[in-house]
């Protein structure tokens, strides 16, 4: 109600509510009786269409009084909530507050648990199965709805179970991206290069993989790779952690690896979005999902 | 007739001032015995039976009837229901239904009289009110009596009887929901939870509300049944009546003289008829809506009947055909076509419990992209399959595909071990060439089978993926 600029609406409210209320006394105390001429005992009095009346077979008091209950409760409930307009009810009641309350309830049953989580080292807590079983949980309400069910991602989101890391997989890399999120940018290279030099440039990056590749075009394109791209991606291609650009001699493309895909990532650039969750989750539940993560790209049976 | 209380003459003449509303006059019901009387006491005997022992009843390590609300399982003896069976429930409420136009077409408010809770509770009720208080004449001069130390004791001891009858009975209604031993220790240490508390008080305070005090006001006032039987009877459906060709003209007469030749018929005005009515009308004129057909008229003129050597069934089960002259009717194309479509009902629904495979497949489909493209080009989609184990004892399942040509099945698990009641989570993924997808999107069909070969079954999804390569 503070929304509303005048105070019309609250007194819209108040008024007829209120009248409303207090004229229902009057109302149902003065329908006790009716007043019937002397031949018509045993109907109610009033006469429709000429001829058509209705008996009056006296409804037990117990009716009269659950109606006298009926209003005072109403006038008890609307002193004690919200309910007239703008007026916030003694108790002060909201359902903000009550959501808050529960929350507050909910911490203090769980958040122990994630206490207790967040003072072991991943690495340790990466191999307990009940530690995972709840990180697991935590990846599929958060994280699945970009990263897949299966945590392989998609066009645009990373795969997590693989060991090509965009920002590094040790443990305290992959909580970071999760707890102040990351941004990936790759620039858009159509106006420096021009058509003919995005071509070079894209078939000299296939060949950093060994794919098939046009030879005149890598050799032109290395010249470009070498003044514009090594900055990020490193002179042999291998990528950066700390600035997330990727390895480009390996076979796993975020953003798609045919020619077509990676002509479009050099024209038009790209930019990855991992959104920060420290606000949201808070760090030991974070502590706990890195920790399923880093499990995902272990083979923890092979070691 | 007299003018009812409430009336009073009013200052004009002409005028009466009526009230629209009155005291409620307290019925006190004759004691009655016959047979119907018996038949009445088996039914409510069993049925308060069935619903006080049950709860105590086990059955495999288990309460045998539970009703689990926050584990989402209903448990009847060896069959557990899950919240997808739902429907089992409304195929319950239909047959009750179904057998509701059933029985009232054929003999009009069996259910009031003989079944229904408000009639069983009012009955027992009146039954340790008649052992406190004494028969009708004594509950109504106590009444009328003053309070002295005498009445308070009386009374007291009435309402104390009534009230641990109405704990008991909520204490085993929330037995019902809680496990009724939890309850049991629960209670001896004085330990029960807030919620189970609140129950037990609450369905109490409604049992001793409803049946000690409100009684017949439910029937009269707050049961829609009785507004709408009279869309249920036909001139055929067997009622409670009055024959008046036969009892009117009514009045006393000696018990030696010949009614015929006073110019009587078989009523002798004794109203044992009216006391005995736990609604307070008289059967004699006419079926009303207050009736519930609990027969106790029947019972009690039949008693009369007998002692001044008449035939019993002056008020007896008749039809209004019958009342007329017309045989009675029973078999008729109304009772058989409920009839039939409750037998198909009940027999199909029984069937269909006993055919129920316990373990349920769901496929669930990522959603967050419409396909995944492999670094080697190949397409993917991704599935959650949540298999629910509703069986006894644990399973171990395994899942395979129906022939799809070139695609590829691959589970990060090849086959998990699920415990009874519990459900488990298996990812799986199919993968084909695009060169090989014919259509946009390809139904699929997962097949969910358990080693020890007792559970087979599959359900159908979707393939999403673009065409060509």
């Amino acid at each position: 109600m503070a929304d509303f600029v005048s105070d019309f609406w609250h007194w819209f409210i108040v008024i007829p509510t209120v009248i409303g209320i207090l004229a229902l006394f009057p109302l149902i105390f003065a329908n006790r009786g009716s007043k019937v001429s002397g031949d018509q005992v045993d109907t109610t009095g009033h006469v429709w269409d000429d001829d058509l009346e209705e008996y009056n077979n006296p409804l037990p008091g117990w009716w009269l009084n659950l109606f006298i209950i009926t209003l005072v409760f109403g006038i008890v409930y609307l002193i004690l909530y919200p309910g007239l307009g703008r007026f916030e009810g003694i108790l002060g009641w909201t359902s903000t507050g009550q959501y808050d309350k529960q929350v507050e309830a909910a911490e203090k049953i769980y958040g122990p648990i994630y206490e207790k989580y967040a003072a072991i080292d991943i690495k340790t807590l990466a191999k307990d199965p009940e530690a995972l079983r709840t990180g697991e949980r935590l990846f599929a309400n958060y994280c699945t709805v970009c990263h897949g069910s299966d945590a392989r991602g998609a066009r645009g989101y990373p795969n997590l179970r693989d060991q090509d890391w965009l920002y590094g997989g040790e443990p305290d890399q992959i909580k970071a991206s999760i707890m102040n999120g990351r941004i990936g940018v790759m620039p858009a290279w159509e106006a420096v290069l021009g058509a003919e030099g995005i071509l070079d440039v894209s078939g000299y990056v296939v060949s950093l993989s060994g794919r098939d590749h046009e030879p005149g075009a890598v050799a032109r394109g290395k010249v470009h790779f070498d003044t514009i791209c090594a900055a990020c991606h490193q002179a042999d291609g291998t990528g950066n952690h700390a600035l997330g650009a990727p390895n480009l001699t390996d076979r796993i493309w975020l953003y798609g690896g045919s020619g077509k895909s990676i002509i479009e990532s050099i024209k038009q650039g790209r930019t990855g979005n991992m959104p920060a969750h420290k606000e949201f989750l808070g760090e030991d539940r974070i502590h706990l999902l890195a920790a399923y993560i880093y499990s995902l790209s272990q083979d923890f049976e092979n070691e | 007739m007299e003018p009812r209380p409430g009336r009073v003459q009013a200052a004009n003449d002409k005028d009466l001032e009526q009230a629209l509303y009155e005291k409620r006059l307290k019925i006190y019901p004759r004691e009655v015995h016959g047979l119907f009387a018996k038949l009445r006491l088996s039914g409510v005997a069993s049925l308060m039976g069935i619903f006080y022992f049950t709860p105590w009843l086990w059955w495999d390590g288990r309460q045998a009837v539970l009703f689990d609300l926050p584990g989402r399982k209903f448990y009847i003896f060896g069959l557990t229901f899950w919240p997808q069976d739902l429907i089992y429930l409304s195929a319950l409420l239909i047959l009750a239904a179904l057998s509701l136009f059933f029985f009232t077409a054929l003999a009009g408010r069996l259910w009031c009289g003989y079944a229904c809770p408000q009639t069983a509770w009012t009955e027992v009720f009146l039954w340790i009110e008649r052992k406190i208080e004494g028969n009708r004449m004594r509950q109504m001069k106590l009444d009328k009596a003053p309070w002295t130390a005498r009445k308070f004791a009386i009374k007291g001891a009435k309402h104390t009887a009534w009230v641990l009858l109405s704990l008991w009975t909520g204490y085993t209604f929330v037995g019902y929901f809680t496990p009724i031993r939890e309850l049991d220790q629960g209670i001896l240490a004085l330990n029960i939870g807030p919620w189970e508390t609140f129950w037990v008080l609450f369905y109490g305070f409604a049992t001793y509300g409803n049946a000690g005090w409100l009684r017949e006001q439910v029937c009269i006032y707050m049961c829609p049944y009785a507004r709408f039987q009279s869309a249920m009877f036909d001139k055929d459906t067997l009622i409670i009546s009055y024959d008046p060709a036969r009892g009117d003209p009514r009045g006393s007469r000696k018990r030696s003289a010949d009614p015929k030749k006073l110019g009587l018929g078989d009523c002798i005005d004794c109203t044992l008829c009216v006391q005995v009515c736990p609604t307070g009308i008289d059967i004699r004129n006419g079926l009303q809506y207050q009736c519930i057909g609990c027969a106790a008229c029947i019972d009690a003129c039949d008693d009369v009947m007998e002692r001044i050597g008449y035939d019993p069934g002056l008020i007896r089960y008749t039809t209004e055909n019958a009342l007329e002259g017309q045989p009675i009717h029973i078999i008729r194309p109304r009772m058989l076509v409920y009839a039939g479509i409750l037998v198909v009902l009940l027999v199909s629904t029984l069937v269909s419990i006993a055919v129920r495979v316990p373990a349920k497949l769901d496929v669930i489909r990522d959603r967050n992209a419409l396909y995944r493209e492999t670094d080697e080009g190949l397409i993917e989609n991704v599935y959650t399959l949540r298999i629910l184990n509703k069986d006894n004892q644990t399973h171990v399942y395994g899942v395979t595909i129906k022939e799809q040509p070139d695609m590829e099945l691959l589970l990060d698990k090849p086959e998990i071990t699920i415990e009874s009641g519990a459900v488990g989570d298996l990812s799986a993924r199919l993968r084909v060439d695009p060169v090989d997808l014919k259509s946009r999107s390809t139904e699929v069909e997962f097949h969910l089978n358990s080693k020890d070969g007792e559970i087979s079954i599959s359900e159908s999804a979707r393939f999403v993926g673009p065409l060509g390569g």
